[in-house]
Parts: C-alpha cells; sequence; structure tokens
C-alpha cells in the first residue's frame, strides 16, 4: 500500500461509516454539512461516500467551484478581449465551456480567436515572452489557492520587464460567503466541510468568526476518502454536543496561522473588493483585484473593450443551487436543457462543479 | 449556446461525437447501419465475409513515449478489424502534410508503420500522399483504412452482452492518453509512463476459441474504458457493475491523473481490449489473456447486472456506488 492509498482504505472508511450512523441513530432531523470546495464535491461524488452515509446526515455543496462563481459579466469581458487583433487569452481549460451572455470561449476559439489552454500562469508569461507582438491575457480566477500563483506571475512578467502580459483577475475569498449563507434563514447549516487547499493558504483561525458569530462547527478537511468521512464524524460530534468550534482533520497540511509567504504575495499584489458571485450577489471585500501598483498588468485598465449587455440565463437555478438551497436534480434544466456538452449554468461546466458532479457521478 | 460550429469536443469520442454522427452524419449518408456503433462494417461480398474500418490519427504531439502517430495509425486500426473477431489482411494509408515539415520526421513515422504492420502481419498495400499550405494543417494527419477477414460464426459486438457476463480487460488502463498528455508542451511531466500502443489481433486469436461464450470485443480508445463500457450497456440495453477495487491502474497513471484532476476511467487507450464473456467461460479468457505478452496484467473489473436501462455503475474503492457517464466534451484533447 503506497502512501495515498493508505487514505483510500476501505475498512477505515467503512469504520468511519459505521461510528457516524452509530453517533446519528434515531436523529429525526438530518444534520446538514456543507462542503464549500468544488474538489471535496467531486471526492464526495466520485467515492460515492453519500451511499456509505446513513440517512441522519446530509452532504449538501455550496459556492466552492472557482469556474461556477465567476459571474457573466467577467465571461464577456474575456470575450470581448479575445476578439481583439494580436491578443492571446490563456486560460486555465474549465473557463473555455462557460456560457456568457451569448457566447463562450470554446465558440470564439472554434471562430478563430487565439485562446490556449495552460498549466499554469507561468506558462502565459512564457507565451508573452516568446511572442512580443502579441499581448497576452491571463484569466485569474479562483479562490485563495490559486491567486498567489498569478501574483507571482506578474511579479514574474515585472521582473522581465514585459509590457505584453495582463491579468483579467476575478479572484474570490473564501470565508465571507460562508459567513453570507450562515446567516441566511432560509439555509440551515449544521457545520462546514472547510476547504483544504484554501486553508492551506489562509490558515484554520480566519474561520474562527464564523464559530463565534453563527455558531457553526467548522472542520478543515482533506480530499481523500478518510479525511472527508473523519470530518465528518468530527463535525457530527461537534452538532450533538451543542459545540462550535474550528478543528484541523488536515493536520498534514494545514497550520492555524496559514501560509505567510503567499499571503504576503496577496497583499503584495492583490487589494480586497467587492466582488460579484454569480447567483449570489455582490459580498462586501470578497474579491481580490490588481492593487493600483500593478495597474500596467491589469487587463481591464490597460485594454479598454466594448462589452456586451449582461444577459443572463433564465429559468437556470445555479443561485439557489450554489447556496445549497436546491440539490442538482430538482433544477428543471438538469440534465435535460443543460448539460456538460450543452450547459446552461456554470455548475454544469466545470469538472468541479455540483450539477457537473452529480450528472457525471450522481445518477 | 451556439450549436452551429463544430468544437473540438466533436471528436472527443464522447457524447458529443455520438451527436453528431447520429444527427448529422449518418441520417445524411445512405448505407450505413444504424447507430453505426461498432469498430469495423461487417460485408459479405460474394459470400466471403470481410470485416471493413477507416480512422483518423491527429495526435499531438506526434512522437510520445512508447510510439507516434505512424505505429498508432497502424495499430488502431488493426485493433478495429480485431474487435469483429476479424484477422487482418492490409491496410492504406493517407498523409496529409503541412508544407514545411520534415522528411526526416516523416521517414521515422514511415519506418514505424512498416515496422507496426510487420508485427501485426499486415500489409500496407495503397495510399496516398498530399501536402497543404503552411498553416492550413497541423505538420501530419494520417488516415488508415484497413480489410480483415471473418472466418468464424460468431456474433462479436456492442449488443450482443448478456446477464452475469463478466468484464475482462487485458491490462492498465490509460497509459496511451498520460503518456501523449505528458510528453505535450507546457506539462512536460516526467512520468516514466508509455503509450500502450499495440496490436490486439493476436491476442484475439488466442480468444476466438471462446466461441460463443465470446459475447463482445471492445478496445477503449477515446473516452476510455466509461464511455466504451456505457456505449456497450446502451447499445446491450444492460446494467454494467464496475468494481473499481480491480482496476489496474499503473502507480504512474493514478499519480498524474490525481495531480491533474483525471479520472483514469476516461483516459485513453491504444493497446487496451474489454472482453464481455459468459460467466462459465470468463476464468478460461483471463488465463489465455494472461498467458499473453499483452494481458499479462488482466483482470474481471466488472460484470452485467440487469437486462435493462443502459446504465454503467461502479462500486469504489472505499464501498460506495456512483454512476459512470459518458466522456463529455474534451477530457484530453487530440490524443489518437
Amino acid at each position: 500500500m503506497n502512501y495515498q492509498d493508505s487514505f483510500r482504505d476501505k475498512e477505515l472508511v467503512q469504520g468511519l461509516a459505521r461510528r457516524i450512523a452509530e453517533l446519528t441513530r434515531g436523529r429525526k432531523k438530518p444534520l446538514v454539512f456543507m462542503e464549500v470546495c468544488g474538489t471535496h464535491t467531486m471526492a464526495i461524488y466520485q467515492y460515492g461516500l453519500r451511499s456509505l452515509l446513513p440517512p441522519e446526515v446530509k452532504l449538501i455543496s455550496g459556492p466552492g467551484c472557482p469556474v461556477c462563481v465567476t459571474p457573466n459579466g467577467y465571461l464577456d469581458r474575456a470575450i470581448a478581449l479575445s476578439r481583439l487583433p494580436d491578443l492571446t487569452i490563456t486560460t486555465f481549460g474549465d473557463m473555455l465551456r462557460v456560457p456568457g451572455s451569448s457566447s463562450s470561449l470554446m465558440e470564439e476559439r472554434a471562430k478563430g480567436a487565439d485562446i490556449r489552454v495552460v498549466y499554469s500562469p507561468l506558462d502565459a508569461v512564457r507565451i508573452a515572452a516568446a511572442n512580443p507582438a502579441k499581448r497576452v491575457v491571463f484569466l485569474g480566477v479562483g479562490f485563495e489557492t490559486t491567486a498567489p500563483t498569478v501574483a507571482g506571475s506578474i511579479l514574474a512578467a515585472k521582473a522581465q520587464g514585459l509590457s505584453n502580459y495582463f491579468v483579467l483577475a476575478s479572484h474570490k475569498t473564501m470565508p465571507q460567503p460562508m459567513a453570507i449563507l450562515s446567516a441566511d434563514p432560509d439555509l440551515s447549516v449544521d457545520g462546514y466541510i472547510c476547504p483544504a487547499h484554501v486553508s492551506a493558504i489562509i490558515g484554520a483561525d480566519a474561520y474562527r468568526f464564523l464559530c463565534a458569530e453563527y455558531q457553526v462547527p467548522c472542520v478543515v478537511t482533506g480530499f481523500e476518502p478518510t479525511d472527508v468521512m473523519q470530518g465528518v464524524e468530527m463535525l457530527a460530534r461537534q452538532a450533538l454536543q451543542g459545540e462550535s468550534r474550528v478543528e484541523i482533520q488536515y493536520s498534514r497540511v494545514v497550520r492555524w496561522e496559514g501560509n505567510a509567504k503567499a499571503q504576503g504575495l496577496l497583499a503584495e499584489v492583490f487589494t480586497p473588493f467587492d466582488a460579484p458571485w454569480r447567483g449570489i450577489g455582490v459580498l462586501p471585500g470578497s474579491g481580490l483585484r490588481i492593487a493600483d501598483a500593478y495597474g500596467e498588468f491589469d487587463a481591464e485598465l490597460a485594454l479598454p473593450v466594448q462589452v456586451e449587455e449582461l444577459k443572463e440565463h433564465q429559468g437556470c437555478l445555479c443561485g439557489e443551487i450554489l447556496k445549497g438551497k436546491v440539490a442538482p436534480g430538482d433544477c428543471p434544466l438538469f440534465g435535460g436543457k443543460c448539460t456538460p456538452e450543452s450547459p446552461v449554468g456554470a455548475c454544469m461546466v466545470s469538472s468541479e462543479g455540483t450539477c457537473a458532479a452529480a450528472f457525471k457521478y450522481g445518477r | 449556446m451556439n450549436d452551429d460550429l463544430i468544437l473540438l469536443g466533436h471528436g472527443s469520442g464522447g457524447k458529443l461525437s455520438h451527436q453528431l454522427l447520429d444527427e448529422l452524419i449518418i441520417p445524411n449518408l445512405s448505407g450505413v447501419p444504424a447507430a453505426g456503433q461498432n469498430d469495423a462494417a461487417l460485408l459479405n461480398i460474394g459470400g466471403v465475409k470481410l470485416a471493413f474500418t477507416t480512422d483518423s490519427y491527429v495526435v499531438d504531439p506526434i512522437f510520445f513515449p512508447g510510439g507516434n502517430i505512424g505505429d498508432l495509425a497502424v495499430n488502431g486500426t488493426v485493433n478495429d478489424l480485431a474487435m469483429m473477431g476479424a484477422r487482418p489482411l492490409c491496410l492504406s494509408v493517407g498523409f496529409i502534410l503541412e508544407e514545411g515539415f520534415l522528411k526526416s520526421e516523416l521517414a521515422r513515422i514511415v519506418i514505424s508503420m512498416r515496422e507496426a504492420a510487420d508485427a501485426a502481419g499486415v500489409a500496407i498495400v495503397t495510399g496516398d500522399t498530399k501536402v497543404v499550405p503552411r498553416g492550413k494543417g497541423d505538420r501530419i494527419f494520417i488516415n488508415t483504412s484497413g480489410i480483415g477477414a471473418v472466418e468464424h460464426s460468431l456474433s462479436i459486438n456492442g449488443a450482443a452482452a448478456r446477464v452475469g457476463d463478466k468484464v475482462i480487460v487485458n491490462g492498465c488502463i490509460g497509459d496511451h492518453g498520460i503518456a501523449v498528455l505528458s510528453a505535450r508542451e507546457g506539462l512536460e511531466i516526467d512520468s516514466g509512463i508509455k503509450s500502450d500502443s499495440a496490436p490486439l489481433n493476436g491476442l484475439v486469436t488466442e480468444l476466438l476459441p471462446l466461441g460463443d461464450a465470446l459475447h463482445v470485443l471492445r478496445d477503449p480508445t477515446r473516452g476510455g474504458v466509461a464511455t466504451t463500457l456505457k456505449e456497450i450497456a446502451l447499445q446491450s440495453g444492460v446494467t454494467v457493475k464496475l468494481s473499481e477495487e480491480n482496476l489496474p491502474v499503473n502507480a504512474g497513471v493514478k499519480g498524474v491523473c490525481s495531480i491533474l484532476g483525471l479520472d483514469p476511467l476516461y483516459v485513453a487507450n491504444e493497446g487496451k481490449l474489454l472482453a464481455l464473456v459468459a460467466p462459465e467461460r470468463a476464468g478460461e479468457a483471463l488465463a489465455i489473456m494472461r498467458r499473453h505478452p499483452l494481458g499479462k496484467d488482466a483482470a474481471v473489473i466488472g460484470e452485467v447486472t440487469e437486462s435493462s436501462a443502459g446504465r454503467v455503475v461502479m462500486e469504489t474503492m472505499v464501498g460506495g456506488v456512483r454512476g459512470v457517464e459518458m466522456l463529455a466534451g474534451e477530457q484530453l484533447p487530440r490524443i489518437c
């Protein structure tokens, strides 16, 4: 058994499932735990973990997929940029299929736009350095996990003296939407499975205010099946004992204080702003835009472009799904008008999206 | 969304490819058998039973660990014939070359095609070469067509799966897709994984004595094992239950998939086959495979559990159960 396999041990996982069942047996109202990270959503579906949990425990998905929470307007701006001459869009693959108001980057690529999938923002910097006659824009989406590497790419471009590298930044930060959801009277969450990668950057201390203000248990949990199941067990214990504190299940990676170097990069290159979240609205201080000192790299400032009028997709329940109020199968478009090949809403686009995971693994 | 455009996903071998075939191509061509979901057409010409197939190769990069676009083009077409239980006889080859392509690279590709053909025991008997202006192609595209002799009366096809059948794969899955991906510009992961590109006709010859117990043969290329099994489940109207614990996957493939967030079930293979065999002969089929050099890691990975629904489900390695769908869109573009 290798290191990775030891976290996927069947006996351990089933033992945890039995303990959770014993803990919660006979409970009339199910305990509802929300995961707010797309990778958790994927892991829960991929390993079939829901099928191992008793009916007394319900897992719901929150706004944890960075592609899913990126609003139409951002896509529309990226699409408008892709139509400019001598301009290359570089992006992580998932963004290609996200529908904007009337097109998607994949359609623009099929029509001739120069849109390239990269695996790291530093690849985008390399493309810019190798093509001085082109303007290269990287689509900077993602939470605190990816934002430091994007900050690093801006510093690298500055160090190389590049004047043709830009970032269209729409980074989001995690704790704020959890506070909004905790305050929502229509939603009753008994505990959060806190994101692993994000927490490695921001530290587990970042969730303490949620426990204090909203009395909701928080457990920072890893992505392997034993991690998730142990995280659920820890949440169940807290919830049943009426406690609300932050615990770290993923102690092999996450520290209370987080990663100071990455936090320093974020503070240097970005500045907080009131960011729009698809389906949720504008959340104060929940986004990261490029700081004024690095404005020359900000695609929004440096490359003015006419963006089409915003159109929202009718009938799509992405917003409610992102808030955990509606399950994917309850959306009238799910699996019919909205499929991974032809997504209407963003939750169906990214492999980390709640609807995409439910479509792929849940049926 | 605008559905007027051909997108890369239409070539992924997954759902979009099926939609394109079923909605646009097949209805507008006469003489194509319904659904056209088998790897080759079966023809009866003057009392002689033949299998006929064609495939095009646009892989990027054209050289990758374990092979290149040339041997891939030979092995892929040989395997499409073998999956009908046919003995491959001869191939054609069509080259589309981009102006500026190096002759030395073409020579390497052609030589490896000859070597692959020799290894499979087939002859390349006819062909065609076209050159397109620079920028109008991508270095080299290859089309191969093949004819094979069907020398048995078995009905091996995707609609022949029955309840109780065991699903057997001849070795580790995902090697080809990960080898190609690892070699791609911008990634260049030193995974140590080589493509499994290989001719499977020899292995199929060993399996044919199983006779009526051999129901389905299919090579899980684009779209991987998941998409291929879903196709078989739909064609046969059965439910297939997979066991994740029994899926053979190399540690290197697992590692790269884990880093990139890919599922080995959807990654392409070029030297693997899925055999659905009646339960009473499944042990024998497994033993035959394991004696063959291309089947030493063969494993029973699942079984047909119900005679309805067209579903594939999987018992996960931790004992949970989940559904398995076709590849949606593109997971790894242009891998075969």
